[in-house]
């Protein structure tokens, strides 16, 4: 049962929430109900139907959808994925405040529970909403469209969807953004490429965080970053501090430059 | 474990077709399954345990059928099987190749009695 009103809402449903408010939105699950009772008794052979349909069909469909719909108001959607802890609400901060509005940003926080990194990102100045997954370990493209409706991003402004904090799961669930931007920190092996090929393999950008703790470190960024080749060739690297904020211009221009293309 | 909402979304394309064709419960799903798709098949059969209780999957035979992963090598054209993502192309040694099948996640046919 929901502690905070009483519904009958289970712990573990996604919940919707701006940051700041208290209540969730009800939002319940779908019913299959089939209570067809066709008796057969007979045993031959069994027949056939051929269903051949993608598994992730409905979540691609509607991933497309979101697509569609950022594409017509010139929002650039982009997917945040990493392991948890290697900065992605970080990067976000800084990001809005270097940005200064000069480019809106609008943000959609994943986590499986709190409202921590909303009220963070809130802090730093942009609009958000917190997707609370329960017990899932990703967001799916129905959650970023009720989190859209949710935010009403303006128009002309970069959309940050972050992931919930995982680097198998969310690798899979296509959410309708145009690039998919994995983190990876130099405090993590040099060989999470490696170990997570698929989130590697379906990124476009990899920013590599907290470079500022490279001298202290064993951490071998160049094999890192061969490791990241081998599994996508197409990837490109920046390398970035957010503490210090070393290569946040490297990362700044990116973005502009992906607001821009997406508008030519 | 994103097994589960894999297993949610079997489970929905199974219950659509059997609604379709008036079925009450099915024998034999046959799935798909790219060896590289990202999913763990021990987790996915564990996932369709828990979540087709008392549904028109409660019961089914589960049959997994694997799609080996295939690339082609973009340096030298050698098309190849791929073990993993990270497996450079066997006659040049070149890392860059095109995946050309191993990712697949579908539901291929459901077998029920008439």
């Amino acid at each position: 049962m929901c502690d905070t009103c009483g519904c009958t809402q289970p712990d573990d449903a996604v919940t919707i929430r701006k940051a700041g408010e208290e209540h969730h939105h009800h939002d319940h699950a779908h019913d299959h109900d089939h209570a067809h009772d066709h008796a057969h008794a007979h045993d031959h052979e069994g027949r056939s139907i051929a269903v051949e349909t993608d598994i992730l069909q409905k979540n691609n469909l509607l991933a497309e959808r979101n697509r569609g719909y950022f594409l017509a108001k010139n929002i650039l959607a982009l997917n945040l994925v990493s392991s948890p802890g290697s900065g992605k609400t970080s990067l976000l901060e800084r990001t809005i405040r270097e940005l200064g509005g000069g480019l809106p940003v609008a943000v959609i926080e994943g986590d499986q529970q709190t409202m921590n990194d909303a009220n963070r990102i809130r802090e730093a100045g942009a609009p958000v909403v917190q997707v609370n997954t329960g017990n899932g370990c990703h967001l799916d493209s129905d959650m970023v469209l009720r989190a859209v409706r949710e935010l009403q991003p303006e128009e002309n402004s970069v959309l940050m969807i972050e992931n919930v904090g995982n680097l198998v799961c969310p690798s899979l669930f296509d959410l309708g953004e145009a690039r998919r931007v994995v983190i990876m920190s130099v405090t993590e092996g040099e060989d999470k490429p490696l170990k997570y090929p698929n989130m590697f393999r379906s990124s476009q950008v990899c920013v590599i965080n907290k470079i500022d703790l490279l001298p202290h470190l064993d951490y071998d960024l160049e094999k890192a970053k061969e490791y990241a080749l081998q599994v996508n060739h197409h990837l490109r690297f920046i390398e970035v501090s957010v503490k210090s904020g070393e290569g946040m211009d490297a990362w700044l221009t990116w973005l502009r430059d992906e607001v821009a293309a997406a508008k030519a | 474990m994103h097994e589960l909402s894999i297993a949610e979304q079997i489970l929905d394309i199974a219950t659509d077709h059997t609604a379709r064709e008036g079925v009450a419960s099915v024998r034999e799903i046959e799935l798909e399954i790219g060896t590289l798709s990202g999913i763990e098949i021990d987790a996915l059969t564990f996932a369709l345990d828990v979540v087709t209780k008392n549904t028109v999957l409660d019961g089914t035979k589960v049959t997994i059928i694997d799609v080996p992963a295939k690339a082609r090598c973009e340096s030298c054209g050698e098309e190849f099987l791929l073990e993993d993502y990270f497996s450079p192309c066997p006659a040049c040694g070149a890392f860059q190749s095109e995946t050309l099948q191993g990712q697949e996640l579908r539901v291929k046919s459901l077998i029920v009695d008439e």
